[in-house]
């Protein structure tokens, strides 16, 4: 429909709000780099990019949670700080995030106007007004749904509305929507593709981030690409087809050097067969080799996490079978799991990883304290002389293996994780995106070890979301989207765009 | 490691409690006499031995407020066995005791395992039930020292290499924990559920079970300990030890038990315990008012709180000193 929009009229407005040259790092890790974007009145701008291009980043900085190092905020081309989340708000930014910020226990009104409800009389909450305000919000957003209801008596895409209401609720001229289709069905999905229009034509400027092309396509009259913290290209929808967007956002220079392997397979180590989840994933089957590399690919939500924890023993699958050096095995906890060789460096490593009030030795030893004891007591010099083992195999930098956990840094604490099962002897090893957040450096190292490790025979599942890890170390790929596999890749065919489509969704065109 | 332990919380609070002596002595000449601290060690040994049980729930997460009504409930049932029935060996009672207390630990520790309720509520519940209980099993009656057989009486206080039993018996116990702490699996268990039980879940560590087997110890040290507190003070009524578990809780506190899990040592809970007892008997005998020992307990608690809070604020500036260098 915005096809119909002249393209003069979009090119002629004036940006509503500007980022200048915004430069934004974290301690090892340039998130944002000089990036630049416009957001025009009664327009929409999608945001793409991969998982870690910057997006959220962007986002938390246009809603003033973080400031940026460098560069510079324009409202109506007038330079503005944002140090706090009030003074974006203040500015008439508001932002609709994929996972909502509500409360339960508080009806649907009084979650519209937490922290700015109208007052009355000595500076009471003046009720009766903040039900009519209500109202008229989700009138105006199309919801039926009775301001005095309790949260948790909706549905989650009731919820999503109420978020919306409480976002219009401040006079906002800038609408950040993060991923809104996410959580939704398609009927609510074309609901939200109208109030799009609705508050376009009320002339707010509108950032829309997406994954999926088909809305990209369908509501955006701009875009913007951002690739590794940086912004590749902006322009306007009509001038772009969705193969040349696919490319922008993943045509990189693969300059990341990755480690060569010549190794080949041996026979299947794991097979599993039929893995399924009541609602997280469903009918996973795959064989993994000895000294494979096997990638798993897919966006955020896609179930890869899901399936893996329950691979683990950490949730139970409602059906399927796993086997295991041609035996049928199953696997009711991690205990198990990590019995049967099966172990699980997750993807948080702060809450799930290392015990970081722990020293580093008693980390890695915690599960083979049987290996290290004699009589049910544990001997502390065969615990340093395992803990020493490992820890050096992988170059971990610590002053003592009795210091605390906590004080390393995240790429050596990733290290003691990885140290800590590697202790164990297992067959096969899940890394969940196992360079996520840490500096290229570290990175390197990583995907060097994970090679060795392979070399030497160890079978590897790395989910990753990153396509250019994905690409240099898997033997094969699998990509998996609303929890299902959605593509399998043997090397051939596997090309960034491949991935991506099978991802997201979007079959190339008829072309 | 065992050094860097020392350097740390436990030598300043080693420390303070020596401090705390010299200053009674200079009041009240005697005090420091090995022959008084004895006394005192003596007096506090329930008090270290609850403090220890009570750490291993505390380092799981967990709190277990039933410990004094547990104590109370198994004193009063060896205290009626033994005037009903004064031909039951004292070891036999002893025996009933502990099992009393396990079982007693048990009920807790299945209650926030399997039901998974908040360990707080269901030892609050536990500490009026149990105590409900010696009421419905007593009648409501005392059993007097007169009613209890000398044998009964006399084990804590008899002496081995002139320190009483009863000092014996905590002092095994210190070293059961010290040992059992630092050198077995459960016992890392315990450290790795608290400090990060969703981490300790991916170790392939049952966190339930874990603190299952915290209340279970803490119970049966609770039962033992309920032998031992009725016949030291020869007498068992409903109320023995009201509110001797806000005590165990603060013994632990001052020791640098953290409430928030998974940090902590034996030694810190003996330090803990003996400092708290220390004050409790030293204030009596410099003249304190008891209602200004209470105010002193409690500023004690605080102080010590305040302290560790502090140390833990440090090292997370220490950490962002090292993250402002690297960028």
């Amino acid at each position: 429909m915005n096809r119909m929009t002249d393209i003069e009229t979009l090119t002629s407005a004036d940006p509503v709000l500007r980022l200048s040259g915004i430069t934004k790092t974290f301690p090892g890790v340039t998130a944002l780099s000089g990036v630049e974007l416009a957001l025009y009145p009664g327009q929409v701008t999608a945001l793409v990019g991969e998982n870690g291009a910057g997006k959220s980043t962007l986002v938390k900085i246009l809603t003033g949670i973080y400031v940026p190092n460098e560069g510079q905020i324009l409202v109506d081309e007038q330079p503005t700080r944002f140090t706090t989340a009030t003074d974006a708000s203040d500015a008439g930014i508001t932002a609709i995030h994929q996972e909502t910020v509500l409360f339960d226990e508080l009806s649907v009104a009084e979650n519209i106007y937490l922290g700015h409800a109208p007052r009355g009389r000595f500076g009471l909450v003046d009720w009766a007004k903040m039900r009519a305000d209500a109202t008229e919000i989700l009138d105006r957003i199309g919801a039926k749904i009775d301001p005095r209801t309790p949260l948790r008596e909706l549905g989650i895409a009731s919820k999503h509305l109420v978020a919306i209401a409480r976002a219009l609720s401040v006079d906002a001229r800038v609408v950040v929507m993060d991923e809104p289709t996410a959580a939704l069905s398609q009927a609510e999905i074309e609901e939200l593709y109208e109030l799009v229009e609705r508050l376009k034509s009320e002339g707010k400027a509108i950032l829309f981030i997406s994954h999926k092309f088909d809305e990209i396509f369908r509501i955006a009259d701009r875009y913007t690409v951002f690739r590794d913290g940086e912004m590749v290209d902006a322009g306007l929808i009509a001038e772009v087809t969705e193969d040349q967007l696919v490319e922008k956002m993943v045509g990189r220079s693969m300059d990341a050097i990755f480690p060569q392997r010549d190794h080949t397979p041996g026979d299947t180590v794991l097979s599993v067969d039929g893995y399924s989840h009541p609602t997280e994933f469903e009918d996973i089957s795959f064989d993994l080799r000895q000294g494979e590399i096997l990638g798993f690919y897919g966006l955020v939500g896609a179930g890869r996490s899901e399936f893996m924890q329950a691979l683990f023993g950490v949730t139970k699958p409602s059906g399927g079978s796993v086997t295991i050096d041609g035996q049928e095995i199953s696997i009711r906890s991690p205990a198990e799991a990590i019995e049967k060789g099966i172990v699980y460096v997750p993807e948080d490593r702060g809450k799930q990883g290392a015990i970081t009030a722990m020293p580093i030795f008693q980390n890695v030893t915690l599960p083979s304290l049987a290996q290290t004891s004699n009589r049910g007591f544990v001997r502390m010099a065969e615990e340093f002389a395992l803990a020493r083992k490992y820890t050096e195999r992988l170059d971990l930098r610590a002053a003592s293996l009795d210091q605390n956990v906590g004080n390393l840094s995240g790429g050596n604490q990733q290290k003691v994780v990885i140290a800590k099962w590697l202790a164990t002897k297992p067959k096969v090893i899940i890394l969940d995106e196992p360079t996520k957040g840490i500096d290229v450096g570290s990175k390197a190292a990583v995907h060097e070890f994970m090679a060795e490790l392979a070399a030497e025979g160890l079978s590897v599942i790395m989910v990753s979301s990153e396509i250019p890890e994905i690409l240099g170390m898997s033997d094969r790929v699998i990509v998996m989207r609303d929890g299902l596999i959605a593509a399998r890749f043997d090397g051939e065919g596997l090309t960034p765009e491949a991935l991506v489509r099978a991802a997201a969704g979007y079959e190339e065109s008829a072309a | 490691m065992i050094g860097q332990a020392l350097k740390s919380r436990e030598a300043i609070l080693a420390g303070a409690l020596i401090l705390l002596i010299i200053v009674v002595e200079s009041r009240f000449s005697g005090f420091a006499a090995p022959g008084n601290l004895a006394g005192v060690f003596n007096d506090t040994s329930i008090l270290i031995m609850l403090a220890l049980g009570q750490t291993l729930v505390i380092l799981t997460r967990c709190i277990d407020l039933s410990l004094a009504s547990n104590l109370a409930l198994t004193g009063m049932v060896t205290a009626m066995i033994n005037s009903a029935m004064p031909g039951v060996p004292v070891v036999a009672l002893i025996a009933i005791a502990v099992a009393l207390g396990l079982l007693m630990g048990a009920f807790n520790g299945i209650l926030v395992w399997k039901l998974d309720i908040p360990p707080i509520v269901v030892t609050l519940g536990t500490l009026t039930i149990y105590r409900g209980i010696i009421f419905v099993v007593s009648g409501g009656a005392w059993v007097n020292s007169h009613e209890m057989s000398e044998a009964y009486k006399a084990i804590p206080r008899f002496e081995i290499l002139s320190l009483p039993v009863l000092s014996w018996i905590a002092i095994a116990v210190i070293a059961a924990f010290a040992v059992g702490v630092n050198r077995t699996a459960l016992g890392r268990a315990f450290y790795a559920v608290g400090g990060n039980p969703s981490a300790a879940v991916y170790t392939g560590i049952n966190v339930g079970k874990t603190r299952f087997w915290a209340f279970v110890i803490a119970g049966g040290l609770a039962g033992l300990c309920g032998y031992l507190w009725v016949s030291r003070y020869a007498v068992a009524y409903t109320d023995v030890a009201g509110g001797f578990e806000l005590d165990v809780v603060a013994a632990c506190v001052i020791g640098g038990i953290s409430i928030a899990g998974g940090l902590g040592t034996v030694t810190g809970a003996v330090l803990g315990a003996l400092f708290l007892g220390t004050i409790k008997n030293a204030l009596p005998v410099v003249g304190i008012s008891p209602f200004w020992q209470l105010a002193i307990s409690g500023a004690a608690i605080i102080i010590a709180v305040a302290f560790n809070a502090r140390s833990e604020h440090g090292k997370g500036r220490i950490i962002l000193k090292k993250a402002e260098a690297h960028s």
